[in-house]
């Protein structure tokens, strides 16, 4: 038979040990929380590689994209409206439709997409045309230096040097692990770079222009490195991706 | 009188702020969601600055002349009995306690409330202005902040759910009164405190 209890008859903090536990939690999760996540997201993955998008999206953890835009709404655009125009310090203005664009020589390419803010997606499939390839067909001329990329959001630039885009790993990517490239991800035409960070690989491009010198694009007229390599910039450790 | 208008004040300011916060998090942490509201920048933006602001009325209440009841309450929301952590233990059923002016669920949500505000506010720096800091401690702020998100918006479901199903104890954060009945039935031992001061 157990007798009636007042209260205050022991008085055990609990509030502060709940307050005090939670901050020590959290501040040692910031500080192993990398590892953490690392083991739960292997731990998870016969689970989120079999359900793809869907339950994956909903756990906090690494291997999913997550969607920026510095615009009102999703940029869309048909691929029979869509032109991409090559022009500046070229010898033959370019202006492509899409199918021509995937009439060229294509270029597949299997590559972790690094964000710089800190996620990462793992072994992401591309495909679409070499820069060089297009910079060859325009012709461009000895005083060229750059590449401006203009996205038809009407907001967003990025930029190249000449060299940086003749790379063989810097693509216009009409494909995305197998099918098209969704607008949410840049379709139908995006720049892919990728050695560099996410920012980089201007979404929804519709123009190339060859300048004589680099115009920091948008993130970068905002602080972020001009040359974003992944590892080597904007003061992040991260493994190479290209 | 249960709540003082320190008191209420304080719980709606900060009602409105967890709501903008849980409002603004979603489209930031929905990618599908993103892309319809777009303007990640800005959501963002006001997403770190009332989170920056959140501890202000909390700090303003609990420090301030005024805050005479809401520093007693707190003191109360600290204090546990064994009969309280029974109770909590038997989920509501130990029908033996005397049970306190705040239930030990309460107390246990003002507790985990303000431990959240620190947490999210230490991490959502730690976010934010990473610059000092490592790339991992960035990765690990960011874990840290999603999983507790998810807790928070559980507990508020939670708190959400039983003040619409307690209507007694909603009207008591709206006008700050209880019936002595309500007081006798489910705050014995704050009702008792109450006669003998009177």
């Amino acid at each position: 038979m157990r007798s009636p209890r007042a209260t205050g008859e022991v008085a055990t903090p609990v509030g502060r040990r709940v307050f005090l536990g939670m901050v020590g939690l959290g501040a040692a999760g910031v500080v192993v929380g990398s590892s953490v996540q690392r083991w739960v997201a292997a731990a998870l993955r016969p689970v989120t590689s079999v359900s793809g998008g869907g339950v994956s999206a909903l756990i906090p953890g690494e291997d999913r994209f997550r969607i920026y835009t510095v615009t009102d709404s999703l940029p869309s655009m048909p691929t029979s409206q869509y032109r991409l125009s090559v022009t500046g310090l070229v010898e033959r203005p370019l202006e492509l439709s899409f199918d021509q664009l995937k009439g060229m020589p294509s270029t597949t390419l299997v590559r972790d997409f690094q964000c710089v803010t800190g996620w990462r997606v793992a072994k992401v499939r591309w495909d679409g045309v070499l820069i060089s390839t297009l910079l060859d067909e325009a012709g461009v001329l000895p005083s060229a230096r750059a590449l401006r990329f203009d996205s038809f959001d009407g907001v967003y630039t990025e930029s190249l040097t000449l060299d940086q885009a003749r790379r063989p790993d810097v693509i216009a990517a009409y494909g995305f692990e197998g099918g098209p490239v969704t607008s949410q991800h840049g379709g139908p035409v995006r720049l892919y770079v990728a050695p560099m960070y996410g920012y980089k690989s201007c979404k929804w491009l519709s123009g190339i222009r060859v300048v004589d010198r680099v115009e920091p694009g948008y993130w970068e007229q905002n602080g972020y490195d001009i040359d974003a390599w992944v590892g080597r910039s904007n003061g992040r450790d991260d493994a190479p991706t290209s | 009188m249960r709540f003082d208008g320190v008191e209420r004040a304080l719980h709606w300011v900060n009602a409105a702020m967890f709501s903008v916060l849980v409002l603004t998090a979603i489209p930031l942490y929905f990618g599908s969601l993103a892309a319809v509201v777009g303007h990640r920048d800005v959501v963002a933006r006001i997403h770190v600055w009332t989170g920056v602001f959140l501890p202000v009325p909390v700090l303003l209440s609990v420090l301030g002349p005024w805050g005479r009841t809401l520093r007693a309450d707190l003191r109360r929301v600290n204090r546990w009995s064994a009969g309280e952590l029974a109770w909590l233990r038997s989920f509501g059923r130990d029908a033996f306690v005397r049970l306190d002016k705040l239930n030990p669920g309460q107390k246990l949500n003002v507790s985990f409330t303000g431990g959240s505000i620190v947490v999210m506010l230490m991490t959502g720096a730690v976010m934010w202005w990473f610059g000092p800091f490592p790339d991992s401690w960035r990765t690990g702020a960011t874990f840290v902040h999603d999983v507790l998100a998810t807790f928070i918006v559980v507990v508020i479901v939670g708190h959400v759910g039983m003040a619409l199903t307690h209507p007694a104890s909603l009207r008591s954060m709206i006008t700050g009164r209880v019936s002595r009945r309500w007081a006798r039935r489910h705050a014995p031992a704050w009702a008792d405190e109450m006669a003998a001061e009177s």
